[in-house]
Parts: structure tokens; sequence; C-alpha cells
């Protein structure tokens, strides 16, 4: 009982974050054994007005007593519109969360602002000052043109993530399957994302029986350089690992650049060429480095880097 | 904080546990209902926690309906507190005794 959780990795790999409502105990009891990176404990949208009080509780002591093992544990809690998210804020960081997943952030300010809760919590409760992670998540036009201000805001945040029901609403457009309503939005946010350094994750696909839909989507998420997807059933943890997992080919070439590195760092050499004659410098080792990283957590690595 | 009203939480989903708290005057914590889809296995449990929950947040006197549909500890622990707060009427947010009476 009441295990503390270890120290929370700002950068760790979050290719799938499953949404789980924090009211239902039969939902967050074994939500670590679908497998997801992470679990997304929500006190927002998925819980009615007048469970709010209730969804703590539970949250509470979910965070005390269940074992998540390596899936990382974050709540979203609800907007700083709202009368709730102060207590949100004050429950997450007592039951220890890894992470906290700002709704609606339309600015750099809001982040702070609930920077500020979270410092004065992890002080009220004698938890670490900075150990409470964050990321933001962009729900309209406004949040996703101010996307280079909110990713750079506060040293906590690892990550910006799109959600698509509040944007497609405020824009006047439906889902349309390519995904041609949200190509400006994805594509700002993932500029705005890696100009800051932080991670990004693609909003849900909430027509869980269209399976060839939700590939075409997770396609198009790799291929246009998001971390990762907010999902919310756990049929579809797996097509996106499988889908974001390296080719043999990949990994062989990763394996090569980061052996050769090595080998070259500690002469002091920075620029090389590798097998095949490719010119390799250090711009290319933190790409092969997570190409390995990935293919470990796909389960299909079998070197020794 | 006193229970003022009846307060109840919880649904009879699986997982879960239904709690009501009626407030008393006298007659220390009385069961006066008592169901769960697990009573043999668990039931003897499933009571203490509820009344080590209800103990540590100073409840005195009361009747306890539980209505249990194989819920862990932690979610007895959820809807006790749940339902007292509720049935004490006060508006505390913002000061919530995380770690402290709820633990």
């Amino acid at each position: 009982m009441s295990i503390p959780r270890p120290k929370p990795e700002k950068f760790r790999l979050r290719r799938t974050m499953m949404f789980m409502n924090a009211q239902k105990p039969g939902l967050i009891k074994d939500a670590y054994i679908y497998g997801a990176d992470s679990i997304m404990l929500d006190l927002e949208d998925a819980v009615a007005e007048n469970q709010k009080d209730s969804a703590r509780f539970s949250l509470y002591h979910a965070l005390k007593e269940i074992d998540y093992g390596n899936t990382e544990v974050i709540v979203r809690i609800n907007g700083l519109d709202t009368p709730h998210w102060k207590e949100d804020i004050r429950v997450c960081v007592a039951g220890g969360a890894d992470g906290i997943r700002i709704a609606k952030t339309e600015s750099a300010q809001d982040v702070k602002t609930v920077e500020k809760a979270v410092e004065e919590a992890e002080k009220e409760f004698g938890v670490e000052v900075g150990r409470t992670l964050l990321m933001a998540a962009l729900e309209s036009p406004k949040g996703v043109l101010n996307a280079y201000e909110i990713c750079q805001a506060s040293d906590r945040l690892f990550g910006v993530a799109l959600s698509g029901g509040d944007y497609r609403k405020c824009m006047q457009v439906k889902v349309i399957p390519g995904g041609i309503e949200m190509l400006a939005a994805r594509g700002h946010m993932l500029m705005a994302a890696r100009a800051a350094g932080i991670q990004c994750f693609d909003t849900v696909f909430t027509n869980i029986n269209d399976d060839e839909g939700f590939r075409a989507e997770v396609k198009q998420n790799v291929e246009m350089g998001f971390d990762g997807k907010s999902l919310v059933n756990p049929r579809q943890i797996n097509i996106v690992h499988e889908m974001l997992a390296p080719t043999q080919k990949e990994i062989a070439e990763a394996e090569k650049i980061v052996r050769a590195y090595r080998e070259h760092a500690a002469e002091g050499v920075g620029v090389f060429t590798i097998e095949g004659g490719k010119m390799i410098d250090i711009a290319f080792v933190p790409g092969a480095e997570r190409v390995i990283k990935l293919a470990k957590a796909s389960g299909i690595y079998e070197g020794d880097l | 904080m006193e229970l003022k009203t009846v307060g109840t939480a919880g649904t009879l989903e699986s997982s879960d546990i239904m709690i009501t708290l009626e407030p008393a005057q006298s007659g220390g914590i009385e069961i006066v209902s008592f169901e769960s889809s697990v009573m043999n296995q668990y039931g003897r449990q499933i009571k203490a926690e509820v009344l080590a929950s209800l103990d540590r947040l100073g409840v005195k006197n009361a009747k306890v309906t539980v209505n249990d549909h194989g819920a862990l500890d932690c979610t007895v622990k959820a809807r006790v507190e749940c339902a007292y707060y509720r049935g004490c009427q006060c508006d505390v947010d913002g000061t919530y005794p995380w770690g402290g009476v709820i633990r």
C-alpha cells in the first residue's frame, strides 16, 4: 500500500496516452494492464458536473494504492474557467500524479497560473518542488496560434496535445477523412513544440469501429512527426505501437550511427562516414538513439546498445 | 464538521460500492443494511474498511447503508469520504485534507 511513485521522467516515451474516467472504479483499477505508455485519468469532460467531488476521492486513493508500474499517470484537470481546477491540482499533487494535463490552454499565462498552484500544492503536501510535470491541451484556434509561447511557458512542460473536438467546433468544421480540417493546427503545433524542444501529441480518433480510418490517421501522425496520440479505447494502443515501431532497416542504420558516433567521439572526431558512405555528424545521433529506444519499447530490438 | 443531512456516494456498477450516511444524535455507528456481491469472501474486510474510514473522519453517530458490488479498498474509502463530505454540506474546496483524514 501507498508505494510512492518514482520521480517522473520529463522526456520519456509517450506513444499512447489512454483516457480513463477517474470516477469509474472498474476502469481505473486495471488501467495499466492495457500497456499504454501513459494513462490519462480524467476529471474533466468524462465526469458529470455533480460527480466532480466524488471523482477526486476515487482519484486520490487510486493514485495512492494502485500500482501502475511503469505506466505514466497523468490527470486531466478541469479548465481554468471552472470552479474545480484548484482543488483538482491539490489532489493530483497530494496523490503523487506524474503529470497534469491542462485543458483548454490559450496562453502562456494559463500554464503559469497552473504552475503556481502546483508549486503551492507541492509545498503544502511536502512533495519535491518541480516533481509534477505539465502538459498543455490546445483546444481552440487561439490556443493553437499561441502554441509557441505556451510551449515555452514552463520548465515542467513536457508536451502539447491537440484536442480535436473543441477545435473543430470553433472552426465550424467536421471530421474529414485525410484530416484537411486539422492540417494547419497540427502543422503549427508541431513546429511550435519542436522549436521549444518539447513533445507533441495528436488528438483522439473517436470512431472506434473504423480501424482503417484510425490506421490512416496514425500513419499521417507518424509522417508529420508526432510523438504519440491520445486514445479513447484500449484496442487502439497496439495499433499505434506497431505503427510507430521502426523497421529492421531503420534499426540497423541507427545502430551503425550510434556505434560509430561513440567510437569517433572517444577519438575527438565529430564528422565521420558510416558503411555505405553516408556522412554523419552529431545532429544524427539523437534521432538514432530515439529509434533504438522505440525499438526496445516495441519489443523488437535484439541488439546490445 | 458534522453530518447535517443524508450523504450518498457511489453507484451500483460492478467494482463500485454505494454508501449512504444518515445523521444520528446517538447510538454510535449503526449499519442498518449491508449487501455485497462478495459477502462471503470480503464482507468482513469491507465492513472494517467502512468503519475505519468513518473513524478517521471523526464520525461518532450515523446510520450507514452499504451496497457493494466488489469494490476494492481504495473505492470503499473514496465512497465513504465522499458521502461524508456531501452529508456535511460544507464547501471545503481548497482545503480538503488529502493525506490527513483522507488517506
